[in-house]
């Protein structure tokens, strides 16, 4: 193997995730990345592409999109005005195509990253309908009449968050790997790449609430790695010590920046409740 | 020669194919991970297995297969023996420590512990040999044996704790969002396209006739585009006989609420009377007039009933049989208000289709809904939605 993704500076990837990459790579197949929200799933297809300096070509997925629409698009109606005013343009029907992401992508002289992000957004149809063009990376344009082939063929990152099912062909033509929520190390490593000069206390006591929160059982949406980030960040504007955040009792004095935290206004109300009720459920009071 | 571990997979019920199994031995092939235990591990796992639901069980497999199977040095968290030394030293007294040492002393203890460990299947309590709670065999919580080692909580851990036996998927093999891609597609039946909205879309067929009318210039027209409008109600039947049921219904419901635009639910119990309600835990308080529903949505509303149909019957014929309050008119008579409004109605229900015959209310409430009700299978659930598409009903 010539290349290998090892994370990059930014980006803390875990051993098994470096693995699940370089096997895609290497055996040319796409890969289907999934897990929490806010683990980095997208993230993950940029780091790959800076890491082994390729172009990427991102293709967001909607509710509307469809699978046609990442091939290429016909725009017969701007060439039906165009013969209107006898437009030399008319008569070439390539002028009105227009390029999806993977032909974008196919045609890139050399490899590149192409992230399809948040497949699960679209039509329950949707995977099935690039099938083909995903394993054999080639399609048929049939207003030019010919094949568009991948002339090297690209890293295919697909990230989903489970709001569909996928199907079965679908998923046995890529590989998979669950980014599982990062463990204290991997996460102490995380925010050490964010924050390099964090002190050791202010970050030791961070995790604690952060850790002791995701751990109350039935919050609703749990804070994941992005928000602790963001947390962080205000902790450092906000010059809070780590005595701020031991003062945290959930009843009279919430955490700094709680919103930045929880998302849900039923999960405050979830965890004044269980503390009112005086279960120990948090690691620490 | 992994093809046996593959074999093994497939016996298990896990979904492989050859396909991936090729592509694992070329990326073994390929040199794709150094050659260690734990990198196979990760690789096999990301070539093999493509829903988080199934990592769990793969873990499990995989641990079982490759048992014995060495880690290599860098891979070990031996704990130091002087400490397990001096736990023991703390923990036990002379007297016990001698009764370790009559057994074959700690290591014998562990191997048997792993020995028992894989023998036993079920929980168990009592007795003197599986681990369990209780009883005097040296594995399980608050035994007796001195040598008693915890399982769960604080002991157990000897030596190099593998990956896959973390389990740390263990969770995910249990989801409810799970498995809905049938229903849905089922749903998808239910389909019916109209013309509404903002004009998006180029209307060939008058675009054409107006532009030959206007002397070959063009007048492009438009019109919304086709989209599926269909309005469905929903009533849920809940608690009771329904119970066993939930997990289906919920699946039902998480489908149709991602597939259907225009939905509404409601609950009941048993039987819709005079009032229904929307939230569960408000049951009691906030309950909705039936009346208001038959007033307030008109006939095009496709109407699906989803409940076991099993009841007694008077909850149906009889005035006050409600098992949950007194009803001034009889449950039939309001079954018939819905048939009669919604043209499109069906009842769909959870329980067996073979016992259908033998409940006495099932066979009513089907006649009520001239024979429109479908087990929930898929074929069922596809043959209601055809069904309530059109008039004629299909079974």
């Amino acid at each position: 193997m010539n290349e290998e993704f090892k994370g990059t500076e930014n980006y803390i990837a875990t051993e098994e995730l470096q693995i699940a990459v370089n096997a895609a790579i290497a055996l040319e197949k796409p890969l289907l990345i999934k897990g929490e929200p806010g683990t980095g799933k997208t993230l993950l297809a940029f780091e790959v592409a800076k890491a082994l300096n390729k172009p990427i070509f991102t293709w967001h997925i909607k509710s509307t999109t469809q699978a046609q629409q990442g091939l290429y698009e016909y725009d017969a109606v701007a060439r039906l005005r165009d013969s209107q005013f006898g437009d030399e343009k008319v008569n070439d029907i390539s002028h009105y195509i227009m390029k999806g992401k993977m032909w974008q992508a196919f045609e890139n002289e050399e490899q590149a990253v192409l992230l399809i992000d948040e497949i699960d957004k679209a039509d329950i149809e949707f995977p099935n309908d690039l099938l083909l063009e995903l394993d054999k990376m080639e399609f048929y344009c049939y207003e030019l009449q010919k094949t568009i082939k991948a002339k090297t063929r690209p890293i295919v990152i697909i990230t989903s968050n489970n709001e569909k099912e996928l199907p079965d062909a679908f998923l046995r033509r890529c590989f998979f790997h669950y980014i599982r929520f990062p463990e204290r190390p991997t996460m102490i490593d995380i925010v050490n790449v964010h924050f390099p000069h964090l002190e050791e206390e202010l970050m030791e006591e961070a995790l604690k609430v952060f850790y002791g929160i995701r751990d109350i059982h039935g919050i609703k949406k749990k804070p994941s790695t992005s928000e602790l980030i963001d947390w962080i960040r205000l902790l450092k504007l906000g010059k809070n010590t780590k005595e701020d955040l031991q003062k945290i009792d959930y009843l009279t004095t919430q955490p700094p920046y709680f919103g930045s935290l929880l998302k849900n206004e039923q999960d405050y109300e979830h965890i004044n409740k269980i503390k009112r009720a005086g279960q120990n459920t948090f690691r620490r009071f | 020669m992994f093809l046996d571990f593959f074999l093994l997979l497939k016996e298990e019920g896990l979904p492989v194919s050859i396909g991936e199994y090729l592509n694992l031995l070329e990326a073994l092939n390929k040199r794709v991970t150094r050659f260690s235990v734990e990198e196979f591990y990760f690789l096999s796992k990301t070539i093999l297995i493509k829903h988080e639901q199934f990592l769990d069980r793969y873990d499990l497999l995989f641990g079982n297969y490759f048992h014995g199977v060495e880690l290599s040095e860098a891979d070990k968290k031996e704990i130091p023996k002087d400490w397990l030394q001096k736990e023991i030293d703390r923990l036990f007294s002379e007297e016990e420590k001698a009764m370790i040492e009559k057994m074959g002393g700690l290591d014998k203890l562990m191997e048997r512990l792993q020995q028992l460990l894989e023998e036993q299947k079920e929980k168990h309590q009592g007795g003197n040999k599986w681990i369990g709670t209780g009883g005097t065999s040296p594995f399980g919580n608050g035994g007796f044996n001195p040598e008693g080692i915890n399982i769960g909580g604080d002991g157990g851990g000897r030596s190099a704790v593998k990956v896959w036996e973390k389990r740390q998927f263990q969770n995910y093999s249990s989801d409810v969002e799970l498995n809905t891609r049938n229903i849905k597609l089922a749903l998808k039946r239910l389909r019916i396209l109209t013309r509404e909205g903002i004009e998006d879309e180029l209307d060939l067929h008058t675009t054409i006739e107006k532009t030959s009318r206007n002397g070959g210039y063009l007048e492009i027209e438009m019109h919304p585009a086709k989209k599926n409008r269909v309005k469905v109600l929903l009533f849920f039947d809940v608690g009771g006989s329904m119970d066993p049921y939930v997990e289906l219904c919920e699946q039902l419901f998480s489908a149709a609420k991602s597939e259907l635009k225009h939905l509404e639910f409601f609950y009941f119990h048993n039987c819709v009377y005079e009032s229904i309600w929307k939230d569960n835990n408000m049951r009691y308080n906030d309950r909705i007039p039936t009346f208001d529903i038959l007033h307030k949505f008109n006939q095009n509303y496709r109407v699906i009933f989803v409940g076991d149909a099993t009841m007694s019957p008077y909850e149906l014929t009889a005035l006050g049989g409600s098992v949950e309050h007194y009803n001034d008119e009889t449950g039939i008579a309001w079954l018939q208000r819905f048939v009669t409004k919604f043209p499109n109605t069906v009842w769909l229900n959870p329980s067996n289709e073979y016992y259908w015959d033998g409940t006495p209310t099932v066979k009513v409430i089907k006649e009520v809904f001239k024979d429109r009700m479908f087990p929930m299978t898929l074929d069922g659930l596809a043959n209601a939605m055809k069904t309530l598409k059109g008039k004629k009903i299909i079974h």
